[in-house]
């Protein structure tokens, strides 16, 4: 029996808007089910024949568990960033007309299209020593090469689209007199933002940051040229996994994979679930 | 007096919107702004509501400058014709914004924020539905509650724009009653938008014709009704049929008409365009008429004719079956005008009756 039978069974046959249902829906799942389920089972299948305890042990390695704080930590700095910034692009690119908006409306799609790798390589040069924005901030002590602060600007580069492209569409629909209303109501510009445009934005905000975490998470090309790659100092957790395999230690690799696809899996299911319980009653049943 | 609006002109790039707008609204009046679409309605509630500013013109209340003012000052409750109310709220939370928002200093406690809800919701009649949300409610239900928004704050000028535009008939009649109670006992002075005349005549204590951005006719409902000022507001009234006719002392004359019962009228001799309902057109069997009758149709408590003559005039006119029992088809008749309206000059298209629904439909050049 294939999987459209088996939705279809509890109800009455009724006349669908998308023709050959069945054929439809069975190739996306079929999809989804190669490219997307099957590595991630078989990265589990993996995880669980190396046993919980060896799991363990991998894990709580110190090397494993610098390699993770720097990550979460470098992940969070982009993430909060990219939230607010992401955020205020969102904004001025729907609120405002000015010469070149479009060029920088296309130019938020950059770091999607540039390989990561590229992105990295770009980044180091501009922030080491004796690059542009590097001989600015050596003087002044600041060095950010080789540094945590290095991970976080190169995750932030790749994962700012997530947040202002989620954004911007639903800033764009607002309906406009929706603000006029809160307007004649007396409220204030900050009240009209906080009260009526942010709350109608949120879902779509969580959403957007909590994906630009998880991309951060596992974030590699951008990251290792300018992370400095120390063990214990300066190694994310996609590195260590690539060293691992590189050392044909696929067990260590593949607890250290799983970890951060766990950790990715949680957030999202979590923000999915408040974006649920925000939107719940706002569209007609 | 209260609302003073004069001279208000308003452009969107090569477009005259408002074009010299004269308005003088009353303590507790209800107005309604009728017209067609694009006549500029909207753009003028805008303006009162200090959503949108003029490019020319004065607008004041009780004598202070309200151009000068936001419109959070000048405290006026604005229904939008979608209602805008606010998706993420409870109604409850809606109607208490205005208050919510107030300045600390100004702002009611808690309690009586809900207090003052409560009242509305039970005035409203939608007590049942404080804790509902938009989506879950029906397009009356949401117009009640955009109305109770707009009055928690006790505005000093009620605005409508389209009210009842979104809603279906028989919910459309029952909110138009239903807000003409309201209106009776708060007394707020209220200016709504409607393209719908049934309504506006219903509802309105005086009824602003509008059109291309100029005000036709001001007047009680009655007094437009029987006597239109211009020819914009015949036609938009429902004197569709349009004759020409020639004035000599201030009567009218026309082959086959017999226009004795209208009023003697100071209209230079010379010709002139005869508006009238095809309800005050009575056909009368005559022999020695010009006109026949080639079209009978009955429409259950009404009888449709259609006379012609030999150059093709054709009338439509429109009797109770009683009256039109000794008529039959091809009989030679003659017309007479029970009420009409006579503007100097030559209409654009004479003699063709030109048919305008009652209600204007929104898709208008
Ligand atoms: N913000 C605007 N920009 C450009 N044109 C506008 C704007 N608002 C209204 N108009 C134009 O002004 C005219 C009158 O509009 P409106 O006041 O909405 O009329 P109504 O409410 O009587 O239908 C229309 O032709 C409309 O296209
Ligand atoms: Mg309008």
């Amino acid at each position: 029996m294939s999987v459209a039978a088996v939705i279809e069974a509890p109800t009455r046959r009724q006349k669908r808007v998308l023709p050959g249902f069945g054929l439809t829906m069975g190739l996306t799942l079929t999809y989804v089910g190669i490219i997307v389920l099957l590595p991630v089972i078989a990265l589990v299948l993996k995880g669980a024949e190396i046993g919980p305890l060896r799991f363990w042990e991998i894990v709580t390695a110190p090397r494993t568990l610098a390699a993770l704080r720097l990550t979460i930590t470098a992940a969070a700095l982009a993430t909060a960033f990219n939230a607010l910034y992401g955020l205020l692009m969102a904004w001025v690119l729907v609120r405002y007309r000015f010469p070149g908006r479009r060029l920088l409306d296309a130019m938020m799609d950059i770091p999607f299209a540039l390989p990561t790798a590229v992105a990295g390589l770009a980044l180091t040069a501009l922030f080491s020593e004796n690059g542009w924005y590097g001989a600015i901030l050596a003087p002044a002590g600041i060095s950010v090469v080789y540094t945590i602060w290095g991970v976080a600007i190169a995750m932030a580069f790749t994962s700012i689209p997530f947040v202002v492209r989620t954004v911007q569409p639903i800033l764009e629909d607002l309906d406009a007199s929706q603000e006029e209303a809160a307007r004649t109501l007396g409220a204030t510009p900050f009240q009209i933002f906080s009260r009526v445009i942010f709350p109608a934005i949120l879902p779509a905000y969580l959403i957007g940051t909590t994906i630009a975490f998880a991309r951060s998470l596992g974030e590699f090309g951008a990251v290792i040229f300018i992370a400095g790659n120390l063990p214990m100092k300066t190694e994310v957790a996609s590195l260590l996994a690539v060293i691992r395999l590189e050392e044909y230690d696929y067990n260590g690799a593949a607890a250290i994979a799983l970890t951060l696809v766990a950790i990715a899996l949680v957030l999202l299911a979590l923000s999915n679930w408040l974006q649920a319980q925000l939107t719940r009653r706002r569209v007609p049943a | 007096m209260t609302l003073a609006i004069s001279h208000l002109a308003r452009r969107f790039g090569a477009t005259q919107v408002l074009r010299g707008i004269d308005l003088q609204v009353r303590q507790g009046e209800l107005i309604a702004l009728l017209g067609p679409s694009g006549s500029g309605k909207t753009t003028l509630l805008r303006i009162i509501a200090g959503l949108d500013w003029p490019d020319a013109g004065a607008l004041s209340f009780d004598g202070s400058d309200w151009l000068a003012k936001s419109a959070a000052e000048r405290r006026i409750g604005f229904v939008f014709q979608h209602y805008a109310l606010f998706p993420h709220m409870t109604v409850r939370d809606n109607i208490a914004f205005g208050l919510s928002v107030l300045p600390r200093a100004d702002r009611p406690g808690k309690a009586q924020i809900a207090a003052t809800v409560d009242r509305l919701l039970a005035f409203l009649q939608i007590g049942g539905l404080a804790d509902r949300y938009p989506a879950e409610l029906s397009g009356g239900q949401r117009q009640r509650v955009a109305l109770g928004r707009a009055m928690a704050i006790e505005p000093r000028v009620l605005l409508l724009d389209e009210p009842f535009g979104a809603l279906d008939a028989q919910v459309r009649r029952d909110l138009r009653r239903w807000l003409r109670g309201v209106h009776d006992s708060t007394g707020t002075t209220t200016v709504f938008v409607t393209h719908d005349q049934e309504e506006a005549f219903e509802l309105a204590d005086r009824v602003v014709v509008m059109n291309g951005g100029v005000i036709e006719q001001i007047g009680k409902p009655d007094e437009i009704y029987d006597h239109p000022a211009t020819p914009f507001v015949a036609r938009f009234l429902g004197l569709t049929v349009e004759l020409p006719v020639t004035m000599r002392a201030g009567r009218a004359h026309a082959a086959g008409l017999d226009l004795t019962v209208l009023p003697r009228r100071a209209i230079p001799d010379g010709p002139a365009t005869l508006f009238l309902r095809p309800a005050d057109i009575l056909p009368v069997p005559d022999p020695e008429a010009p006109f026949r009758v080639t079209e009978m149709a009955t429409t259950g408590a009404l009888l449709r004719i259609v006379a012609e003559d030999d150059t093709g005039c054709r009338i439509e006119s429109e009797v109770p079956r009683r009256d039109g029992r000794d008529l039959r088809q091809g009989q030679p008749v003659g017309l007479r005008a029970v009420a009409g309206q006579i503007f100097p000059g030559s209409g654009q298209q004479p003699a063709q009756p030109i048919h305008t629904p009652k209600t204007l439909k929104e898709a208008r050049p």
